[in-house]
């Protein structure tokens, strides 16, 4: 691909979604190119991401659903001792970090981790593979080869690893209220850290601290993923013989970080979630 | 890198996800943890049953054993001791048969003699009647010197 276009254009084609939307001017369908989908703006949709994204997730609930039908209590096949081993995992973080009875926090835990963790390894698949698989599809199709986008890597698109945390979010006000009530909730983040002479600067310091919590979780790993991309995508742009001296070893240096980034987002949403029920 | 309705179709998504592990994939797989771990107690549990079950078994095959030792031992004694109760009696028979048979021979033997006495002493009288007849050259009366006759054959 990289010898086919100018390394800009290479860049730019593999940073851009497949954005089917209402554009001002052309009215609904899909976006011919970057500039376009940015025209859209906010009405438009993201389909590679919500493809692969929930198509993985359907993987995971497939995947774990099979087991769950035919689980047993005796002797577990290998496929049930992979998926005891994960949500054992999974349940000891969750017991360690968060003391309280809610049967929500540990699905929850189990399915970001696996969902994340799923859509992060997608970075492993090497970067020119699909979108070069897709633009052959989309040329068949009659399409402009140089205007079929496909990013494959949900969580390098700031919209899906958003979409997750504003969802924890969401979780971590509504535990706040209904474990300690609207006054509670209220009274905390007025009059904490410095007393009730300092309310406006309270308010201020823990709405910020309040807000920091889902922007940190979405930029934490939408950065760390995109970066990772970036360079896969830089390193494809170096002649074909050179290339796996560098993309081997960052390969599997990213391993190490696609399971540590899905793995921090589960363990900071538990986290969230037990600050939220606790009184200070 | 725009931020557009793809975040509320990855909220949606993430809800549909979430709330299906937590209804049909959770309970069911720690459900069954809870269950093997329960399981594994219980045999944990039944094999401490069974180790102390054999060390009873074990002791009271050790101490059945001992008896039996001894109940051997008293069996193998008292037949010894029946053994020489029949040994002893055997010779105690022995013994009092030898002594009747003795006696019986020395009665058979006595007759004997006496017999044999009987006979010499018969054969000593007619002897000395025919020696002394020969000594007096006379013919003696037998009818007349019989009395002195037996008389001396009762001395032999």
């Amino acid at each position: 691909m990289a010898s086919e276009m100018t390394s800009s254009a290479y860049i730019s084609h593999h940073l851009t979604n497949w954005t089917f939307g209402v554009h001002p001017e052309h009215g609904l369908g899909f976006a011919h190119t970057a500039e376009d989908a940015a025209a859209m703006g906010f009405w438009a949709i993201h389909v590679d991401t919500m493809l692969w994204s929930v198509g993985l997730g359907l993987f995971f609930i497939w995947m774990f659903r099979k087991v769950a039908k035919t689980v047993t209590s005796g002797v577990p096949g290998s496929a049930q001792n992979f998926v005891e081993v994960i949500i054992e995992f999974v349940e000891d973080n969750v017991s360690s970090i968060f003391h309280y009875k809610n049967a929500l926090i540990a699905p929850l835990a189990l399915t970001i981790f696996v969902w994340v963790f799923l859509m992060n390894t997608m970075d492993l698949v090497p970067v020119d593979w699909i979108p070069f698989l897709t633009q052959k599809i989309g040329e068949a199709f009659g399409a402009d080869p140089h205007h079929v986008y496909m990013k494959v890597v949900p969580t390098t698109d700031i919209n899906a690893t958003l979409g997750m945390a504003i969802a924890v979010f969401g979780l971590i006000l509504f535990y706040s209220i209904k474990m300690k009530g609207l006054g509670g909730f209220l009274g905390e983040l007025a009059f904490q850290p410095l007393g009730k002479w300092m309310l406006p600067f309270n308010l201020f310091l823990e709405i910020v601290g309040l807000l920091a919590k889902p922007v940190s979780l979405a930029l934490r790993l939408f950065g760390n993923m995109y970066a990772g991309e970036m360079i896969f995508i830089l390193i494809a742009l170096l002649p074909f013989w050179a290339q796996w001296l560098l993309s081997v070893p960052w390969a599997i240096f990213h391993i190490l970080v696609i399971t540590l980034q899905a793995f921090i987002f589960m363990v900071l949403t538990i986290v969230y979630l037990a600050m939220a029920h606790e009184e200070h | 890198m725009n931020i557009n309705l793809t975040i509320f179709g990855q909220i949606i998504a993430f809800t549909f996800f979430v709330v299906f592990c937590m209804k049909y994939i959770w309970p069911p797989i720690t459900g069954a943890l809870v269950e093997r771990k329960k399981k594994i107690a219980e045999g944990l549990d039944a094999a401490d049953r069974a180790q102390r079950d054999l060390e009873l078994a074990q002791e009271k095959a050790m101490s059945d054993m001992r008896k039996s030792k001894e109940e051997a031992a008293a069996i193998i004694e008292q037949a010894n001791k029946r053994a020489n109760q029949i040994v002893d009696e055997a010779k105690e028979k022995a013994r009092e048969e030898a002594a009747r048979l003795v006696t019986a021979a020395q009665a058979e033997i006595g007759q004997e003699a006496n017999r044999a006495k009987e006979i010499l002493r018969a054969e000593v009288a007619a002897l000395v009647v025919a020696g002394a007849e020969k000594i007096l050259e006379a013919s003696v009366d037998a009818n007349a010197h019989a009395q002195l006759v037996e008389k001396l054959a009762a001395e032999l």
